[in-house]
């Protein structure tokens, strides 16, 4: 049993797709995956509903100015104001790709382990009540410990 | 020694595989599991999968866009 990390840096859907996807097929071959959050890859992880926490105006405004979960992120290329996004999800349902969702649910059960960075959350303003459950909070040395163990590296 | 059979048609990657992972896992060992799938990257990750995780690849033949593989839990 060979383990797998990846850094998720980026919060565009099909970056998030990608990750994911890398993720569950590596659990589904027997791998221990650790998957680490930073910077804009946390967004992937936001509840879509607006939680009530005290922030002060630069977290507000750096919360109001990013995407708030799967169904708001867009894509990395052609996003189209958010079209692009809206039509790749689409063509995905057509040709019966599981949804972000479906995929992140799945890797939970699968085991993979899901991990963000609290440097990151905490200059984006953004806590833990505001993202969804089954996550670990570390920083950059637990990251690296894990990355030492591993075979494959990925930054997506 | 069962037979299993999976139906992973019209399943996207990684879906075949993940469905096979987990149908392998609550097999006993020397049952073999016999997986259709109609995804095309089956007929190469089905292989990788059983060399990576020690399980064996009893055959795996396409007819008709279905991939049909039987694996042999190790």
């Amino acid at each position: 049993m060979a383990k797998k990390t990846m850094i998720v840096f980026s919060g565009d859907l099909d970056k998030a797709f990608a990750s994911f996807i890398i993720a569950n097929g590596a659990a589904a071959m027997g791998d221990e995956v650790t998957m680490f959050f930073t910077f804009w890859g946390i967004n992937i992880l936001r509840k879509a509903k607006k939680q009530q926490v005290k922030k002060d105006i630069m977290a507000k405004m750096f919360g109001a100015m990013m995407p708030r979960g799967t169904e708001k992120l867009g894509l990395s290329k052609m996003n189209f104001g958010g079209m692009g996004a809206a039509m790749m999800k689409h063509i995905m349902k057509k040709k019966n790709v599981n949804t972000l969702n479906e995929l992140i649910e799945s890797a939970k059960e699968l085991g993979v382990k899901m991990v963000v960075c609290t440097m990151s959350m905490d200059v984006m303003g953004i806590q833990e009540k505001e993202l969804i459950d089954g996550l670990e909070f570390a920083g950059v040395a637990s990251y690296l410990a894990e990355a030492d163990e591993s075979n494959v590296n990925l930054f997506i | 020694m069962a037979e299993i059979k999976i139906n992973a048609r019209g399943l996207q990657c990684p879906g075949p595989i993940m469905a096979l992972f987990k149908t392998v896992k609550e097999a006993q060992s020397g049952d073999v599991v016999i997986v259709e799938a109609t995804e095309q990257g089956f007929k190469k990750d089905c292989p990788a999968w059983c060399k990576k995780t020690g399980n064996e690849l009893l055959s795996i033949e396409e007819v008709e866009g279905i991939i049909t593989a039987q694996v042999k839990k190790a």
